[in-house]
This record gives structure tokens, C-alpha cells and sequence, in this order.
């Protein structure tokens, strides 16, 4: 489960002064479902979910992951959810099985239940082929394999995902999507930020549009329609940003 | 702290680093295999060249001397000279090189002689050209035989001893060890170079674990992991620690091989080289082995601090382009304090004590000298050790800042 409360993060830049690129975000998501964070580039999703993994801390505000606090306990933060991004890649110089170990070691597995999962993991990705190549000689797709089996190896409870398909061609992106709804049917608590409004629409349980830093609209696909009048989620999402439209009495 | 987080950081960077063709090139090829050939290649050169400079006899001009067949003769019958006719142009053809050397003497050079007198010799040379050199040399050497010989003959002319103007005799004799005398010799060299091989031991993992992550995307996967702060960062120096140290050690040990065999190769004298060694009872009979050794563990808080200093400078570079363009200068840096070391006078004191690198510059001319200052040996360890423990909590504190690892 995440609980977000009040999230607030403060940048201080000689140029451009005080930056908010998060302000007073609060959001809620439970196991089995998928919440997904909408907006435009430099809206504030990166540093939301990088509050979330304790990579940043909260200038105001807190969260609970898994249970445990943002602020208190990071480090059970951090081993109990798996993180995905276009900006978290991998060490080219090792191979995919070093690099799941190596993660898997990190946290705290032992070298027969890294040896499981693994297996386990190559069976339902399909990477036995590659598993003892180097990661740079790989294709996208088996970059994208390879970074998911790392996500999943401590089989976390929650999965934060921050642009993941980003870059990647149909074939990668669907293996990622498909992913998505494997973690949501395990009973995981997820959250997928994007600035795609289909895969928004195909995936998520919840949406959250953020602009600006702040969360401007929460609800169902079906809330938000309802609310604002409107069909297309892209719409929906203008009318939001641009504060042009006004949610349905 | 968990060690065992520290060491899985550690040899999944150690696997990571001994696949990297840069740092494997920094680490293992430089040492073993480029400062050698370096050595070799520049001793080969230089004594071809001296050979080939020693092989040649000198073009020499003698200037004046019409009325004085008898210094003239002597000087075109010398082997180890060529006389060529005179001209005016003697200077340009000196600086061209057409001419080794030049040497000028009165019309009645032979009648001064007879008479007793006193006369000037003037000898023309290129200052820094070695042939040049080689010329005057010989020409320092005719002139002092020929002169002995004058001398001689006058004393006998008047029945004097030899003695009269040789009342005593002066011999020097060394009472220093080889190795003082090496110490002396090479001492500075020695701290200069380890110096130079820790910093650029740890230079590339150090950019390599930091900016280069940063580049690659790899350190917001890795901070993503449960792993501490801390731990990640002791991990990561450990392996760039590792890096200047083995740097160090494998240059010591190519050296240690390579440069008697390249003495033996070059001095065309294998077996009094050997002997030499053997009575020496090491393959460095000019330096200390204790001291050497000792050198080396006076450089380990040296390589700790490098690492833990390169690792923070690194730390706030976005790419690793950017990163080499920072950590690089300070080689300059690091050079000055160890070049200082080799200055003559410059001698170690209770306050270059506490002066970063040039106190072990100092300290290490010494040991491998044989000289053992147990006092200011401990003062420059236990100051090395609290710089470089700084330097590593510098580099800590600096890896949880957020504006420091998301530099943007």
C-alpha cells in the first residue's frame, strides 16, 4: 500500500530561484490495483515517485510505503518496492544473471533464493537465452527483460514504474505493459506514471493528472469523464492543465 | 554498517572495473607494461645516442698557432681528434653543427713555452650539445697532458723534483652506504613517481564509479536498493582504493624486474652488473629494501586519501567528460608538493611534517636512503591518516546530498 500525505518538494537554484516541483501532493493506492500519475514532462511525476522511493526526501509532508514512513525507515522503503524508469538503466559490463544476483544480493537474499527466482523470473520472461550474456551487447527488448527480472527479484509489494516504456519500440513497450497487469493480478500495489494517455487508459484503476507539482484531479477513468463532461482523456487532461474547463456539477 | 552490503558493492565493482578496457588499461597495462617499455625505450635511445656521439671523432678547428708547429702538429697527430682547415665562420659552423669544437691559441704559442710564460688556450663549444661536449672534452684532455708535459719539462730543465709542485696528494673516499648514495641519487625520484601512480591508479575507477554511473543511469538504479548510503559509498572506495593500489604495486614489482635487466642490457657488462646485484644481496643495490618497502606503507594513507578525494571531486561531475576535465588538472596539484620534495635543501622537519604529499615526498627520499625518523615517520602516518580520513567522510556526507547525486 502507498499513502502519500501532503508531499512537498523544494528546489533551491541560484538562477531560477525557489522551484516547487511538488506541491502538497496526497494520494492513496491499494494492493492489487494500479494508480496512475499523468502529466506532461517537468509536471512533477519523477520527483513524486523519487519521494516515494526515499531517492529524495519531502521538504513538507510524508508517505508510508509497504507500511513503513518515507522519513523513518528508508531503507524498508526501498526493500519492499521495486523501481522502473527510463533513468534507472543497467551495468553494461555484467550479465543479466550477474546483475539480478547483484541486486538480489543487495537485498539481503541468499545465493539458493537468488538462484530460484531467478530461474523462476527467466522462465516467465523468457530470457534463459540471454541470461549469461553482457548486458551491452543486448537489444531494447532485452534491456527491458533484464530490468524487470531486477525490479521483481525480491519479489517487492510495491512497484513504482516512472516512464517505462519511454523509448521503446511496440513489441518492448507491450512486454512492459503486459508486466503491469501481471504485478496488478499478483495483488501488488502499483504506480505507473506516464504522459501516454492510452496506456493510462488500458492500465490504470486510478488516475492522478499533476501539473505544475500539483495533483489537479483524482478519480476512475470513468470519474473523470463523468466529472468533466467529457470522453477523451486527452481532453480531459487539457481542460485540466489549462484550467479551461470546469468538473460537471 | 553492514559489511556484508559493503563487499557485495565491492567485487560487483571489482568484476565491473576488470571488464573495463580504460580503467584496465590505467591499472594494469600503464604500470606493467608501458612505464617499462618507457624506461627501456628512453635508456636504448640515450645510450645509442651517447654511444653514437663517444663512436665519432670530433671535427675540431684550430684558430691561430702559425708560428707554433710544434702544438699544432701534436694536435693533428692526436687520434682522438679530426682537425679541419681553419675559417672565420668557426662559431656558426659550431651552432650549425658542421663543426664540433674550436679551439684558439696565440701565434707564438711554442715560444711562450719556451720562454716560460703563460698562454691562453681558448676553447669554442656548443654548451648542451652533446657531441659538442664530447669535443671540448677532448680537447680539455690534450691540453691538460700536453700542459703536464711542459710542466715536466721545465722542472727537469732546472733539476727540480716532481714533488715541488705536488707537495701532497688529495683522495676522497666514500664512507656512505649504496643505498645513502642511491637515497641521494634516485631518493626523490622514487616518492615522486609512487605519488604520481596512486593518483592515476585511482583517477579513472573514482570517475568511472561516480560521474560515469551518473552518465550510464546505473547510480538511480543502485540507490533505488535497500543498501545505506554509506555502505555503497565504502564499497565503491574500496574498489578505487584498489585501483591506485595495485596501480602502485605493479609498477613496484615491473620495476623492481625490468630496470636491473635493463641496467644489465645497457651497461654491456652483464656479469659485473650481476655481481654487483648478488653482493648487494638485492635487484636494487642503490637503494634500501626496507626503506622501498617502507615507502610503500607510507604511501597506503596517501592512496586512501586520493581515492576518497578524486571520488568526491568526481562525485559532482554529470559525465564522465566533465568529470576528466576536473579531476585532471590536479595532477598539477599533486605533482608540485612531490616535485618540491626532490628540491635540494628541502629537508623534512617537524612542521612539512604535517604538509599533505610533500611530507611523504620527503619522508619516503629518506627511508629509501635508510634513514629511519621514528618520530616524524609516525607524525606524517597519523596526518596522512586523519586527511584521508576526512577526505572519506567529505566523500559520505557529499553522496547523501540530493543536489550532489541529481545534479542537473
Amino acid at each position: 500500500m502507498i499513502d502519500a500525505r501532503h508531499l512537498t518538494k523544494v528546489f533551491h537554484d541560484k538562477k531560477r530561484g525557489e522551484i516547487r516541483a511538488v506541491d502538497d501532493v496526497s494520494f492513496h493506492c491499494e494492493p492489487g490495483r494500479i494508480y496512475g500519475l499523468l502529466g506532461a514532462n517537468g509536471a512533477g511525476k519523477t520527483t513524486t515517485l523519487r519521494l516515494l522511493a526515499t531517492l529524495l526526501k519531502p521538504t513538507v509532508g510524508d508517505a508510508t510505503v509497504a507500511g513503513y514512513g518515507v522519513m523513518t525507515e528508508p531503507s524498508k522503503v526501498r526493500a519492499s518496492l521495486g523501481f522502473l524508469a527510463a533513468s534507472t538503466a543497467l551495468y553494461g559490463r555484467l550479465t543479466a544473471r550477474e546483475t539480478i544476483a547483484y541486486f538480489g544480493k543487495l537485498n539481503g537474499m541468499d545465493d539458493a533464493l537468488i538462484a530460484t527466482r531467478t530461474k523462476l523470473l527467466a522462465d516467465e520472461l523468457e530470457m534463459h537465452e540471454f541470461l549469461d550474456r553482457r548486458v551491452d551487447k543486448f537489444s531494447t527488448g532485452m534491456k527491458q527483460k533484464t530490468s524487470i527480472a531486477r525490479t521483481l527479484i525480491h519479489d517487492p509489494a510495491v512497484l513504482i514504474f516512472d516512464e517505462p516504456t519511454l523509448g521503446l519500440d511496440v513489441m518492448a513497450a507491450r512486454t512492459i505493459v503486459r508486466f503491469v497487469r501481471d504485478c496488478r493480478a499478483r495483488g501488488k500495489t502499483v504506480i505507473y506514471s506516464t504522459h501516454i494517455m492510452s496506456e493510462v487508459e488500458k492500465l490504470c484503476d486510478t488516475i492522478g493528472i499533476i501539473h505544475d507539482g500539483r495533483l489537479l484531479a483524482t478519480g476512475t477513468l470513468e470519474e473523470l469523464r463523468t466529472r468533466f463532461a467529457e470522453n477523451d482523456l486527452e481532453e480531459i487532461f487539457v481542460k485540466i492543465v489549462t484550467g479551461s474547463g470546469k468538473a460537471a456539477a | 554498517m553492514k559489511t556484508r552490503d559493503i563487499l557485495t558493492v565491492y567485487f560487483k565493482e571489482l568484476r565491473d572495473t576488470l571488464r573495463d578496457k580504460r580503467t584496465i588499461i590505467t591499472m594494469f597495462v600503464i604500470p606493467t607494461v608501458v612505464m617499462p617499455a618507457i624506461i627501456f625505450g628512453f635508456g636504448f635511445v640515450a645510450s645509442k645516442v651517447v654511444r653514437q656521439a663517444r663512436a665519432e671523432t670530433p671535427t675540431v678547428m684550430i684558430l691561430g698557432a702559425a708560428a707554433s708547429p710544434e702544438v699544432r702538429a701534436a694536435l693533428e697527430a692526436s687520434p682522438r681528434l679530426r682537425i679541419v682547415p681553419a675559417g672565420d665562420d668557426y662559431r656558426v659552423r659550431i651552432s650549425e653543427k658542421r663543426l664540433r669544437a674550436a679551439v684558439e691559441l696565440p701565434d707564438d704559442f711554442d715560444a711562450a713555452l719556451a720562454r716560460g710564460e703563460t698562454a691562453q688556450v681558448r676553447i669554442y663549444h656548443y654548451e648542451g650539445e652533446i657531441k659538442s661536449g664530447f669535443a671540448a672534452g677532448e680537447l680539455d684532455r690534450f691540453f691538460r697532458d700536453y700542459r703536464e708535459k711542459a710542466i715536466q719539462a721545465r722542472l727537469d730543465a732546472r733539476g727540480l723534483p716532481a714533488a715541488l709542485i705536488k707537495p701532497f696528494d688529495v683522495a676522497r673516499q666514500n664512507v656512505a652506504p649504496p643505498e645513502k648514495v642511491g637515497g641521494a641519487i634516485i631518493g626523490g625520484f622514487i616518492p615522486y613517481i609512487i605519488i604520481l601512480l596512486c593518483f592515476t591508479g585511482a583517477m579513472y575507477p573514482a570517475m568511472d564509479l561516480t560521474a560515469g554511473e551518473k552518465e550510464r543511469g546505473t547510480m538511480e538504479t543502485i540507490l533505488c536498493s535497500p543498501i545505506g548510503r554509506t555502505e555503497l559509498v565504502l564499497g565503491k572506495f574500496l574498489m578505487v582504493l584498489t585501483g591506485s593500489l595495485s596501480t602502485v604495486v605493479l609498477a613496484g614489482v615491473s620495476s623492481a624486474i625490468t630496470i636491473p635487466l635493463g641496467g644489465m642490457f645497457f651497461s654491456r657488462s652483464a656479469s659485473a652488473v650481476a655481481a654487483n646485484a648478488a653482493a648487494s644481496g638485492g635487484t636494487m643495490p642503490l637503494i634500501d629494501p626496507l626503506g622501498l618497502m617502507a615507502s610503500f606503507v607510507m604511501v597506503l594513507p596517501v592512496a586512501v586519501l586520493f581515492a576518497a578525494a578524486i571520488f568526491t571531486i568526481a562525485l559532482f561531475a554529470k559525465s564522465y567528460k566533465e568529470a576528466q576535465s576536473t579531476v585532471s588538472p590536479l595532477i598539477v596539484v599533486v605533482i608540485l608538493p612531490a616535485l618540491a620534495g626532490m628540491l635540494p635543501g628541502v629537508e623534512l622537519n617537524a612542521k612539512l611534517a604535517l604538509v599533505p604529499l610533500l611530507n611523504v615526498s620527503l619522508v619516503c627520499k629518506e627511508l629509501v636512503s635508510g634513514v629511519f625518523h621514528w618520530d616524524l615517520l609516525a607524525l606524517i602516518f597519523g596526518s596522512t591518516c586523519v586527511y584521508a580520513a576526512a577526505a572519506l567522510a567529505l566523500a559520505v556526507r557529499m553522496f547523501n546530498r540530493e543536489d550532489v547525486i541529481f545534479r542537473t
